[in-house]
Order: structure tokens, then C-alpha cells, then sequence
């Protein structure tokens, strides 16, 4: 940190600040999406938006995600630098041709004439009661697409900072937004800015285990942790932050000092990014292991409505505590 | 009868170390067997109370007859041959170890089944092998030639748990070889020997003896080797603080090889001044010995010229690497009948592939051919021996 005075924010606060602050900024910058103007935005990001920039920078559009999307990519082909808001990642499977067969893949079919410079926002996750079409996460569909580049903020810091570096990307980037990390608060220094947007961060050092989570599962993985400490087990930490290209220096290096991981993913276990940083650490690092990787993932089911069984299907720290003492084994 | 080799199909067996009614158990030599390439204890692999001897002494019988019959605890007469493939010096179930226990294992020559793992379901873990072996080797510079030897040949005489005997020879051998092959200038040659002579020797002397003092090639082999060391002495003795001292004596290292892994290079000692059936005795003694693990201190101290024979594997040709701070060592092949042109005639003969590598800042080629020269001289006249 530079020493400027820190001040309590919700994380929520800190996407609207990175907003105002980009749109302030670039004169080509601006928000469109589903009630993102006079509503103030479905989790209520963008409130206040609307009156300080006006209508032609703050859009509201119609529910139609491959239009607005669409919209979006030919805006940042036209020189604008474009954020577009997706209520959630089960709606954007409306819009995945557009965001695979077009973001991504324009430079490459044009020969490298015409880039898409679009930031998507968009919430993910469950633990809300939302039911299943609301509560997905789906990161991993679009961490398998080579031309993006896909970020889950996790801290008010990365959801203050990484927005203006993803703005200045010359590719099309999107951001997860957790829809449970909204309301939560955390000291934002008054004068933070842009942030790297190529490294994974731990979140906490340990020598034991590496616990890998990303998005909403960080601070359950933060909490593991402690309650590891308490039993003489001292996990590390790590952040994924950017979930492509994936930081694999970063896990590497963890899993080299720990010999042991465990990775937590909000996704599906079959065909999810644990399943790729699983392959990717025993490509890089099999002979450092002590232990099989282990995998906490959400229980392979819609996500549940009821709180109990939504609560079941998902990672949560006493199962991830499971995790880590199965993955120490005698020592622990 | 155990198979031997993957040419043997038959044995004689020679003597019984046990009676019927004898406790055994596993390990302990319970025959002597005679094959093409010499005497072998046999070792039984089963642990109980001998039921039956099947087979008399001086039978020669095929691969695969049973030799005796023993009793377990439960009375359960169980034949007493080992397998007819050499079994597997390890339980069949491996143990379970994570690839990072398995790597440093591998590094430190650490046997994994006398590991105790503290791992996820009992799997031996990185901490688990370094609590085995708590420090890396030495680096080789700082070793002492002299004690990387007696490191090394006083592991099989200690009753330390196996694993810290292989670990300690692999390392003692990795050092010693390293610093060998990075100080000591080797050269190589290598010279066939016809022994015709030598085995029609050997076969009217053994015809008039009993079989137990039947004479072997080996012996022949390295009693000339010691006569042709004492004729060429710049590969006789030990290099030390850049001067090449040379020794009177010839006490020649055998390279014998360990079936945990590994090997040591006892000597027979004065072999030039000892008879052939000496040297045999002696070979013999020390070749049982080592398998068993009992060698002497005086054995294992100062081979001034070391032999090694991988003849027995069917290996044609070994040029090996030195033994610092010896100056030089002797390889013999496999004996094998060749097609060899004498006189202008082409005749079928036996014929070995003896090699030297020698020291260079000792010796030169030249005397390293007069060496294999002297050798095949005194192969020639094995009466003489």
C-alpha cells in the first residue's frame, strides 16, 4: 500500500468508483446492459450513473443479450471502449456466439485489422436463493476460449482496479462479478487505482497446503485456513484473480513449497478450471507433490432452491477443512 | 533348481548345507550349485523346517526340479526352490509414496519399503524419506578418497537397516565414480584372448579332481591378471597427491555385485604369489561372503588393481570406469566360442574380451597393451599358473 488513508467500501462501491472513475477518464467509455440506468443496475453498481453521465453513456437496453452484446463488440470494433453489463453468466449463454464467434476471434480472422476492445461485467455464482437459472457459474466456458482474457475480482481492491486495466486491453475481457461479494465490505485505500491483471495473488502464506480458490470462494478458503490454524495446519492461500490465462508461476511455485493442493471452484467438478489447474500442477509440478490434488467443487445439481440444499451443493470452508486434513493425512 | 542365467537349463548340485529336520529361513544358503559359470549359493526363500533332500549331491538335474521340500508353521510341505525366475527383492505390493517421496527416494537410494509413511492413507511422504536420511551426500570434492572407500566397504559389514546400507553405497559409489571419472584421464583398450589352452588345461585338471576342488576359468583369469600386473606395474598401486605410487603386491579387487543394488570390490590378497587353487578358495570364500553380507575389514581395505567379470550377465566387452585412487581396471567378458583364424586356419576356439582402463597420467597406451599382452601370455601357458 502507498500509505494513503484507507476507508471502509462495499464491494459494490468499488465497481460503481471504477466505473465513474473510467468513464470520467476516456470519452469512449461506456456502460449499456439490462436496468443499468434508471434502475441503477440489478445489484445496484451503476446507481447514480445515469444522472452524472446521462443517457448516451449510461444505456438501458432491452432484454435481449445477443443484441446488446452484439451492440457492444461492433462499438469497440468503431473505436469505443465499451462496458457491458450481463445480468448474470446464465444469460450469457444467450450471447456466447457473439462473445466466441466474434470478441474472441475477429483479430485472429481479420488478420490482426480489427480488435474487439470490450469489457463485459457480469455476476455469477450462488448462495443467494436465486434458483438454478440465476446461480451458475460458468467462468470455466469462457476460460476455455483463446482470445479472452477473464478476470474474477475477489477483493474491493481487483473490483476497484482491474476494471481500467481491462479498458485498456486492446481484447475483448470479462469480468466475473460474485453476486455474494456485493454487499461485503473491505479497506479500500481513498486513492487506489488500476491493478495488475496478469498475476494470481496469495492471500495468505503457509507452508502446508495450497488452497487455490477464486471469486466468491476466497474468502471461504480464507476461512478454511483459519480454522486449519487452529489445528496446527498452516495453508496457503492463493487468488486466482485472472482465470485466463491462468498465473500457472504462481501455483507452481505454492504447490513446489507445499508439496499438496487443494482447489476450490464454485463450477462443477467434471470439465471444471480445478479439473485444468489439477492437469497443469501435475504437468509442472508431479514430482514436488506429496499428496493427490484434492478438488472441492459444487455438488454436480442445478443449484438448489432451498437454503439447506443450497448450502450442500456448494464449497463451503468445513468442507474444504475435509479437504486439506484428507490431503495431509498423518501429519495433520 | 533355480535358473541362473537365461542359458542355464541344468545344475549340479554339489553340496546340501542342510539336513532334513534343519529350521531355515529366508535368505539363509542352503545348496551349492555347479553351472556352466561356476559354484552358486542357493539361497532359499521360504522361511520353515527342511521336510526332504530330493536331490543327492553330484546330480545334475534340469531348471526346475525340485531340490527339497519344506515345512511351514502350518505343516504345509512347500518345495524349497526359489522360483524359477530370480524373484523380486521387494514385497509384491508397492508401497503407496507421493511422487515427491518417490523422487528424493530415487536421489538418496532410499528403499521405499523400509519407509514409514505418515501421508493420506499411509503413503510415504517427502518428510517421511528425509526423516530416513537426514542430510544430502557430501559434495565429492570434499570427500577423502580414502574415506569415500572405507564409507563404502564398511556399509555391507554393519547390521544397519538395509536402507540406510543402499543409501549410503549408492551415494559412497556415486562419489567415488564422479570424482573418478572427472579427475583420472581414462584410456581404453581391449585385447580377445584365446583360451583354448586354458580350458583344455582346466578340463584335464578338473577331470582328476573331486568336484568340490574342480577348478574354475575365473581363477585362471585372475591369477594372470596379477602375474601380468606385477610384470607391468604402472597399473598396479594408487595415484595420491599427483604422484602414482606403485605397489609390490598385488591384491586384487573383485567387483561383486549386491542383489539389493549396488557393489563392493573386496581383495584377495597376494594373488601372483598364490596358487590357482588358492586364489579359487579365496574367490569362492569372498563371493559367498559378500552376498551374505560378512566381509572382512582386510578384505575390504587397499585392492591395488580391482577385476571386474560381467561375463556372467553375457556382457561381451566392459571397460570400466576406476576406482580412485587406483590407477587402473581390469574387464572381462563373457567366454563365448568365436571363429578365430590361427595359422592360417579358421577354427572354432573360446575366447574372452579382456580390457584395461588405465590412468593416463600414469601410464600410456603402450604399457596398457603390454599389460593385456602379459595376460594373454600367461592364459597360454596355464600350467605355468
Amino acid at each position: 500500500m502507498n500509505g494513503a488513508p484507507a476507508v471502509k467500501v462495499t464491494y459494490r462501491e468499488a465497481v460503481r468508483a471504477a466505473m465513474r472513475e473510467a468513464m470520467q477518464r476516456d470519452a469512449r467509455v461506456f456502460l449499456m446492459g439490462e436496468d443499468v440506468g434508471r434502475y441503477g443496475g440489478t445489484y445496484a453498481c451503476s446507481l447514480g450513473l445515469l444522472d452524472e453521465f446521462g443517457p448516451e453513456r449510461v444505456r438501458d437496453t432491452p432484454l435481449s443479450e445477443g443484441a446488446f452484446v452484439g451492440v457492444g463488440i461492433g462499438a469497440a470494433i468503431g473505436g469505443m471502449r465499451p462496458i457491458v453489463e450481463i445480468m448474470t453468466v446464465n444469460f450469457s449463454l444467450l450471447a456466447l456466439d457473439q462473445i466466441l464467434n466474434n470478441a474472441a476471434t475477429l483479430r485472429h480472422m481479420s488478420g490482426g485489422q480489427v480488435g474487439v476492445p470490450l469489457v463485459l461485467r457480469m455476476a455469477t455464482g450462488a448462495g443467494r436463493q436465486v434458483a438454478a437459472q440465476h446461480s451458475h457459474s460458468l467462468e470455466n466456458y469462457y476460460a476455455h476460449i483463446p482470445g479472452l482474457k477473464v478476470l474474477a475480482p475477489a477483493t474491493v481492491e481487483d473490483a476497484r482496479g482491474m476494471l481500467w486495466t481491462a479498458l485498456l486491453d486492446p481484447d475483448p475481457v470479462i469480468l466475473f462479478e460474485h453476486a455474494t461479494l456485493y454487499g461485503t465490505e473491505g479497506e479500500l485505500a481513498e486513492d487506489a487505482g488500476a491493478v495488475p491483471i496478469d498475476r494470481a495473488a496469495v492471500r495468505r502464506a503457509g507452508r502446508d497446503v495450497t488452497v487455490v480458490g477464486y471469486g466468491g470462494t476466497v474468502a471461504k478458503a480464507l476461512e478454511a485456513a483459519r480454522m486449519l490454524a487452529e489445528r496446527g495446519i498452516d495453508a496457503e492461500v492463493i487468488d486466482l484473480r485472472t482465470l485466463r490465462p491462468l498465473d500457472d508461476e504462481t501455483l507452481v511455485a505454492s504447490v513446489r513449497k507445499t508439496r499438496r493442493a487443494v482447489l476450490v471452484d464454485e463450477g462443477w467438478k467434471t470439465g471444471s478450471l480445478a479439473g485444468e489447474i489439477c492437469a497443469r500442477l501435475v504437468e509442472r509440478a508431479f514430482y514436488d507433490l506429496d499428496a493427490p490434488i484434492a478438488r472441492v467443487c459444487t455438488e454436480e445439481v442445478p443449484i438448489p432452491y432451498p437454503k439447506h440444499l443450497e448450502d450442500a451443493a456448494l464449497p463451503q470452508p468445513g468442507r474444504i477443512v475435509e479437504a486439506v486434513l484428507a490431503t495431509v493425512g498423518g501429519r495433520g | 533348481m533355480p535358473s541362473l542365467g537365461a542359458d542355464m537349463d541344468a545344475g549340479t548340485l554339489v553340496e546340501w548345507h542342510v539336513a532334513a529336520g534343519d529350521a531355515v529361513k529366508r535368505g539363509d544358503i542352503v545348496a551349492v550349485v555347479e553351472t556352466d559359470k561356476g559354484l552358486v549359493d542357493i539361497e532359499i526363500w521360504e522361511s520353515g523346517v527342511v521336510d526332504a533332500l530330493l536331490v543327492a549331491p553330484g546330480s545334475k538335474v534340469p531348471v526346475g526340479t525340485l531340490l527339497a521340500t519344506t515345512r511351514t508353521d502350518g505343516a504345509r510341505a512347500q518345495a524349497a526352490q526359489p522360483p524359477v525366475l530370480p524373484p523380486p527383492p521387494r514385497p509384491p505390493l508397492r508401497p503407496m509414496a507421493s511422487p515427491a517421496a518417490k523422487q528424493l527416494a530415487r536421489e538418496r537410494g532410499v528403499d521405499l519399503a523400509a519407509v514409514h509413511g505418515t501421508g493420506p492413507h499411509g503413503a510415504i511422504t517427502r518428510a517421511d524419506v528425509e526423516h530416513v536420511t537426514p542430510s544430502p551426500a557430501p559434495p565429492p570434492e570434499k570427500a577423502e578418497a580414502r574415506r569415500e572407500r572405507v564409507e563404502e566397504v564398511e556399509t555391507p559389514r554393519e547390521p544397519r537397516p538395509a536402507v540406510l546400507d543402499a543409501t549410503a553405497m549408492r551415494r559412497a559409489i556415486a562419489a567415488s565414480m564422479a570424482r573418478s571419472k572427472r579427475e583420472i584421464p581414462h584410456y581404453y583398450l581391449s585385447a580377445d584372448i584365446d583360451l583354448s589352452r586354458s580350458t583344455a588345461w582346466l578340463e584335464a585338471e578338473n577331470a582328476r579332481r573331486p568336484v568340490e576342488e574342480r577348478l574354475l576359468l575365473a581363477a585362471l583369469l585372475l591369477k594372470a591378471t596379477a602375474l601380468a600386473a606385477r610384470a607391468v606395474p604402472e597399473v598396479n598401486g594408487f595415484f595420491v597427491d599427483g604422484v602414482f605410487r606403485p605397489s609390490s603386491a598385488v591384491h586384487l579387487g573383485v567387483a561383486v555385485s549386491l542383489r539389493q543394488g549396488g557393489l563392493v570390490a573386496p581383495a584377495i590378497h597376494d594373488v601372483d604369489a598364490r596358487t590357482v587353487v588358492e586364489v579359487q578358495a579365496s574367490l569362492r570364500d569372498l563371493v559367498g561372503r559378500v552376498r551374505t553380507g560378512r566381509l572382512r575389514s582386510s578384505e575390504m581395505s587397499d585392492p591395488t588393481l580391482t577385476v571386474t567379470n560381467l561375463g556372467e550377465q553375457g556382457v561381451a566387452a566392459v571397460f570400466g570406469v576406476i576406482y580412485p585412487p587406483q590407477v587402473a581396471l581390469v574387464g572381462l567378458g563373457k567366454p563365448l566360442e568365436r571363429p578365430w583364424a590361427s595359422g592360417g586356419m579358421l577354427g572354432v576356439r573360446p575366447v574372452v574380451t579382456a580390457t584395461i582402463s588405465a590412468d593416463h597420467r600414469v601410464s600410456d597406451g603402450h604399457r596398457g597393451a603390454l599389460f593385456l599382452a602379459a595376460l594373454d601370455g600367461w592364459m597360454q601357458k596355464p600350467e605355468a599358473l
